[in-house]
């Protein structure tokens, strides 16, 4: 489903189903050179279970019109006016890495709209190394190989996915490289900076007012769970911890969905 | 900078895409002989027919031993995920029919297993797929061959039978540029010898029979997604990018930016045309993975030396091994196969067709058969077996003389090979009339 937003052709994955007037609605946010693809399961479950679904895009990621934005802040404006245009008056949120701190952003911004925030696999800060920041300036191949290895705790997480016979290190490679491939600049250094930039975590979530929930992977490299408890506090967040790396919707996405309805019940 | 990576090839041999069983412990990969598995709820059934969630229904559509099987090759081809297939030429006919139907083109190098080359040619072309044979050196008829229909460049990454080396690069370049897939068959070279997605190809396919297998004793394909190839900007595929009636209207490029080719695939082909592998076959073919590193390796040294002795011997008129200096392609295979270039190959003896199957009929450690690719040395003398049927002049336009023997080096002694290779010899050289 593409919609007008702020000028630009945006782009969201609906679930399986066509968009169509609903009370209850969940927004998916994916993290740093992903697209909407990493939620695709979990968006068709809530398409089929009483939501509406949008798995976006973000600017200059995927089937949405760049150019990327440049910061959490700019990105959760750009959410919200997704939402503006989509004719979604509130909705749940649920991001996953970059994208959690998006949502956690929406829901400081607008605390109206936002039903409920999802933060999958999360962090606060979320600092990303210099020697990986100039990696991925440097040689952003290198970088991918780097992340993808970082972001999966094995190399045998059943039932896989989409699903079985998938392999998950070389599905996240080639996402990511696809995504890098589409041309807006050094698409991995910008995402990695916009994370490691971003300083309004814990004033943002003094101002949430919606019930907010982590879902955090007790082997993630990345955004090791032991990098939230300031955060969860603020949040009054309740925390589930899923067996997984970072890639925490393809290593476990039964233990994720499970998660998420408790978080958002269908 | 140093930094994590993804295991090594010879780990991701034993271990990629299996754990100890979580139910039972056992450490090595259960073979689940099942055709179907129970659901734990009518809501959890619904989920799984209707894609929400990731699981096995049916053992034509996935198993868990299967999936161990596919997510092994997977990783180690460098690929997003694989099917297995009941043979090569299931997951040949796999790929054309997931991207291509009635009035669809494919280019084929004309250096090809003949059962490729039968499908290409004539069952396909009666279901109105059509095909342009090309020479594989000849990079500009590749180009030239292709039509605005042309949904697949395919080739063989050591072509039959004279071993012609894909030039992968160039012609998956070729292919790019117009928007089309490249698909490889790498049965001859495995990834161990050489990762096709390296250099540029889409998709690959195993007859996993041969040299996955290793030990002769199943029937198997697999074939591999690179998850590189962009379906949506090539506009040639509305079978992966426009709405399937088939399921839901599902547009796979949206459900999967780079699974979309499996996806359909799978829910598409194996439940339709349902050449599925059984899983016990694939734990079989899971035993030889976990050996291929080292199997290959002695395949290529036990191949150099036998090559060397033939080379050598007054009695052989050529050896066509590209890491010999007088093959047309020995430059190209030092660039894309450094590690050898496998251990099945040809060569043409002197003399008659009566001496080719003197030398055939003389041999004592070398099997006999229609098979390459086993841990045991096989033979076959072509103009008597399976090309009988063609006079010498056909033959030589399909590159087979009358003294052409092919032969598949296993992993025997190479001295015990040489020694019957060489007794054989003198019985072709007794039988000259």
């Amino acid at each position: 489903m593409k919609f007008e937003v702020q000028g630009r052709t945006a782009y969201a994955y609906t679930g399986g189903k066509a968009w169509a007037d609903g009370e209850r609605c969940v927004v998916f946010i994916h993290g740093a050179l992903n697209d909407h693809s990493v939620w695709t399961l979990l968006a068709r479950w809530y398409a089929h279970h009483g939501y509406r679904v949008l798995a976006v895009d973000q600017p200059g990621h995927g089937r949405s019109d760049g150019p990327p934005l440049a910061s959490v802040e700019a990105l959760a404006d750009w959410v919200l006016a997704l939402l503006d245009a989509a004719g979604v008056a509130s909705a749940h949120l649920a991001g996953h890495s970059m994208g959690s701190l998006i949502a956690l952003e929406v829901a400081a911004r607008a605390p109206t709209r936002v039903a409920g925030l999802v933060m999958v696999g999360t962090a606060y800060p979320m600092k990303v190394s210099d020697a990986l920041l100039n990696t991925a300036r440097d040689d952003p191949a290198r970088a991918i190989a780097m992340v993808t290895a970082f972001s999966h705790s094995g190399i045998a997480s059943k039932p896989s996915y989409p699903g079985p016979g998938a392999w998950l290190h070389g599905g996240s490679s080639a996402l990511m490289h696809r995504i890098q491939d589409i041309g807006a600049g050094n698409l991995f250094e910008h995402d990695f900076r916009v994370c490691d930039a971003y300083a309004n975590g814990l004033e943002a979530a003094a101002r949430v007012q919606c019930p907010a929930h982590l879902i955090l992977g007790t082997r993630d490299a990345m955004t090791p769970a032991k990098a939230t408890k300031e955060l969860a506090s603020v949040l009054r967040a309740t925390v589930a911890r899923v067996a997984s790396g970072h890639a925490l919707m393809q290593e476990a996405p039964d233990a994720v969905l499970n998660a998420m309805r408790q978080a958002i019940p269908a | 900078m140093p930094g994590p990576s993804d295991p090594g090839f010879d780990t991701l041999s034993l271990h990629a895409g299996a754990a100890p069983d979580p139910t039972t412990g056992a450490r090595a990969t259960p073979i689940h002989l099942t055709t179907s598995f129970v659901f734990e709820s009518s809501e959890h059934a619904a989920s799984l027919f209707n894609m929400e969630r990731a699981g096995h229904v049916y053992s034509r559509i996935s198993n868990p031993t299967t999936a161990v099987f596919e997510e092994r090759v997977a990783a180690l081809e460098g690929g997003v995920g694989a099917i297995a297939t009941a043979s090569g030429q299931a997951a040949l006919h796999l790929a054309v029919a997931t991207i291509a139907g009635a009035g669809a083109h494919i280019v084929a190098s004309a250096a090809l297993y003949g059962g490729s080359h039968n499908l290409l040619a004539y069952t396909l072309a009666r279901f109105g797929i059509e095909t342009t044979f090309v020479k594989p050196r000849d990079i500009d008829g590749w180009r030239a061959a292709i039509r605005p229909n042309t949904k697949l460049l395919f080739g063989e990454s050591l072509g039959n039978p004279g071993l012609d080396v894909l030039d992968i690069p160039r012609v998956s370049a070729i292919a790019h540029d117009a928007g089309v897939p490249l698909l490889v068959d790498a049965t001859f070279t495995t990834p161990w010898l050489q990762q096709p997605f390296k250099l540029g190809a889409d998709l690959v396919f195993h007859s996993a029979t041969k040299f996955l297998s290793g030990h002769g004793t199943v029937v198997g394909g697999v074939l591999v997604d690179s998850g590189r190839f962009d379906w949506d900007r090539s506009g040639r595929f509305p079978e992966l990018s426009a709405p399937y009636a088939g399921f839901h209207d599902m547009v796979f490029t949206e459900e999967s930016t780079v699974g979309a080719f499996l996806l359909r695939a799978r829910r598409e082909g194996l439940r339709d045309f349902g050449a599925c592998m059984s899983p016990h076959t694939a734990w079989l073919i899971l035993q030889g993975i976990e050996t291929l590193p080292l199997r290959m390796e002695r395949h290529v040294a036990n191949a150099r030396k036998v090559v060397a002795y033939l080379a050598a011997h007054p009695m052989v008129a050529q050896v066509g091994y590209p890491e010999l200096e007088s093959h047309p392609d020995h430059a190209l295979a030092k660039t894309l196969l450094p590690r050898g270039c496998g251990s099945v190959f040809s060569f043409d003896l002197r003399g008659s067709r009566a001496q080719g199957v003197a030398f055939i009929e003389a041999l004592q450690l070398f099997s006999h058969l229609a098979n390459v690719g086993d841990c045991r040395s096989l033979v076959i003398h072509p103009a008597s077996t399976t090309h009988f049927r063609m006079n010498d002049a056909a033959l030589a336009a399909a590159g087979i003389g009358p003294g052409t023997i092919r032969l598949s080096i296993g992993l025997e002694d190479a001295d015990d090979l040489i020694a019957d290779l060489k007794t054989a010899l003198k019985a072709a050289e007794r039988a000259a009339a």
